[in-house]
């Protein structure tokens, strides 16, 4: 008995000396005191505490920059100049860096550490994206898998976004995650309607914010966003359009017909939707409402492996596939695509193939 | 039992004879994850045998005046793990602060060995196999050399092999595991040489 409690307790002793050891290295090595950021040769300058990551450092102060991973270093978004005081480029951003942007100082603001004074460059334009204070609405399954999350913004009361682009959302600590994360998500609603947001958000096993949106998010609860991001988004031709979205994938090219049925664009346009099962299909009702206010509309939902019971009389295989089919002339054909990365890869391939060149085909990846 | 083997000759073997790597196949993951270019390979191997040579040491104190004493030998995987984990934390925090230039070649690694079996196994090998402190000194920087001589070696293999037509199944993780496993073979040819255990 007793060999065992003194066990135990010069185990715990080993223990907490060694955290011990640890925090007091953590307060005293990794403080770093206040540094200064200057952005832009001055238009801007930050007195900020140093030690943390140049990414979150500036979304501190209310400068977001566009990042999907959340700063784990896997999505490359993140990328401006350090023009001062980075230190040498890490082996962990090279893989994300060509060579015009090492000769540029390119970094990744989510491996670059404020250890000293820096100057950094951003684009002008992300001093515009800011937090919105917002509230949930609404909840609502769209499928087994899939939830709406309507978002009624309170402070500011509205955003303006180019249908087609993403904000973040803000998930809080909660039980499933001890810090704060950011997640990108595109906006299902239209811009017309500035004063509410629709997130379209698929369950993902073990996601941190999908969990905390499927199991812990309720109506009423606050939630913040940060945003708008992206240039996928509708541009100005009269070519015929083709849309692809896979699953969530349909929500910007939701938002993008929303804006054409707003403005009274009536460019020829194809939605190809594509979905394993009939009980995947989701937002059959708005489509339907948005083909009668387009004139030259056309929608082709399409599922890969669609469940007997379905009885499905309408296009099977692969979404990509059936769109090949369907286009005919491909130097008319301008290609909005959202979705799954494999999706968008093969749907590149196969419309350059019936000729719709690289500067007409616009994409978002849903990593 | 081995207690006869002088130091120089346990370095030795751990390099040659009975690589860490290609016989005993321990720090397989890093090994197969960062062995794309010889420059962080090297990066990466340097940190390895700095980290094992520290933690031999460190571990072996730990275990012969805290866990033989106290007779808590049972506990030495969760004492050597907690160990290497916090040597390996507080080595990043120091070279962080006081050498960024440190830090780009070996500080940004330190954070995926903290988990390699490998530096456990080395641990392991020298207690169960009764080595002195010096001999657990040299076996854990000849094991660390070792490693990394492995990992240079593939990466330089694998660079070249950028360039060869693989057939499609077997690129990338495929092709390496074929490679290690003829580094393997080819490594047992030192084998006979020196009788370690």
């Amino acid at each position: 008995m007793t060999q065992v409690l003194l066990g135990l307790l010069a185990l715990s002793g080993l223990t907490s000396v060694l955290a011990v050891l640890l925090e007091v290295a953590d307060s005293y090595l990794a403080d770093y005191g206040e540094c200064t950021i200057r952005i832009n040769d001055g238009d801007k300058e930050l007195q900020v505490q140093g030690g943390n990551k140049l990414l979150g450092t500036l979304m501190d102060a209310g400068i977001f920059i566009p990042s999907a991973c959340g700063g784990r270093g896997s999505c490359g978004l993140c990328k401006l100049r350090v023009l001062d005081g980075g230190g040498p480029i890490l082996p962990t951003e090279t893989p994300y860096m060509n060579a015009a942007e090492l000769q540029d100082q390119v970094r990744l603001s989510c491996q670059v550490k404020v250890r000293n004074d820096l100057a950094i460059r951003i684009p002008p334009e992300l001093f515009l994206i800011r937090a919105y204070q917002t509230r949930v609405a609404e909840l609502r399954d769209l499928t087994h898998q899939i939830r709406e999350v309507r978002l009624h913004l309170e402070d500011p009361p509205e955003i303006t976004f180019k249908p087609g682009q993403y904000i973040q959302l803000v998930v809080p600590e909660y039980e499933g995650s001890p810090e704060p994360v950011y997640r990108a998500y595109s906006v299902a609603s239209a811009a017309s309607r500035p004063g509410e947001i629709k997130l379209v958000i698929t369950r993902v096993p073990n996601g941190l914010a999908t969990t905390y949106v499927h199991h812990y998010l309720k109506e009423r609860d606050p939630v913040t966003i940060n945003g708008p991001y992206g240039d996928f988004y509708l541009r100005q031709s009269d070519r015929e359009m083709v849309l692809i979205g896979t699953g969530s994938g349909l929500a910007p090219l939701l938002s993008i017909l929303y804006q054409m049925a707003d403005e009274g664009i009536s460019r020829k346009v194809t939605l190809y939707f594509g979905v394993k099962e009939k009980r995947d299909l989701f937002y059959q009702d708005e489509i339907q409402a948005l083909a009668e206010r387009l004139p030259n509309f056309r929608y082709v939902p399409v599922l890969s492996e669609p469940a007997p019971e379905d009885q499905w009389q309408g296009e099977t295989g692969y979404v990509t596939g059936v769109m090949v089919r369907q286009v005919s002339d491909g130097s008319r054909v301008e290609a909005y695509l959202c979705g799954n990365p494999l999706m968008i890869d093969a749907a590149v391939k196969l419309l350059k193939q019936v000729g719709v060149t690289d500067e007409r085909i616009f994409h978002d990846k849903f990593a | 039992m081995e207690g006869t083997l002088g130091a120089p000759t346990i370095l030795f073997a751990a390099i040659f004879t009975n690589n860490i790597l290609l016989t005993n196949f321990l720090g397989m993951c890093s090994f197969l994850a960062i062995s794309r270019e010889i420059k962080s390979s090297i990066g990466l191997g340097m940190a390895v045998t700095f980290v094992m040579t520290c933690t031999a040491a460190l571990n072996y104190l730990v275990h012969y005046y805290l866990l033989v004493p106290l007779d808590l030998v049972h506990f030495r995987y969760i004492v050597f793990i907690v160990v290497i984990a916090a040597f390996v934390q507080l080595v990043e925090m120091l070279i962080e602060r006081f050498s960024p230039l440190l830090y780009v070649v070996l500080g940004v690694f330190l954070p995926l060995i903290t988990v390699n079996c490998a530096i456990l196994g080395v641990v392991l090998f020298m207690i169960i196999r009764n080595y002195s402190f010096l001999q657990s000194v040299a076996y854990g920087l000849g094991g660390g050399l070792g490693w990394t001589l492995a990992i240079v070696a593939l990466s330089g293999i694998r660079q070249r092999l950028a360039q060869a037509p693989i057939p499609q199944p077997l690129q990338g993780a495929g092709m390496t595991l074929i490679i290690a496993g003829l580094m393997a073979l080819s490594f047992m040819g030192f084998s006979g040489m020196i009788q370690m255990q």
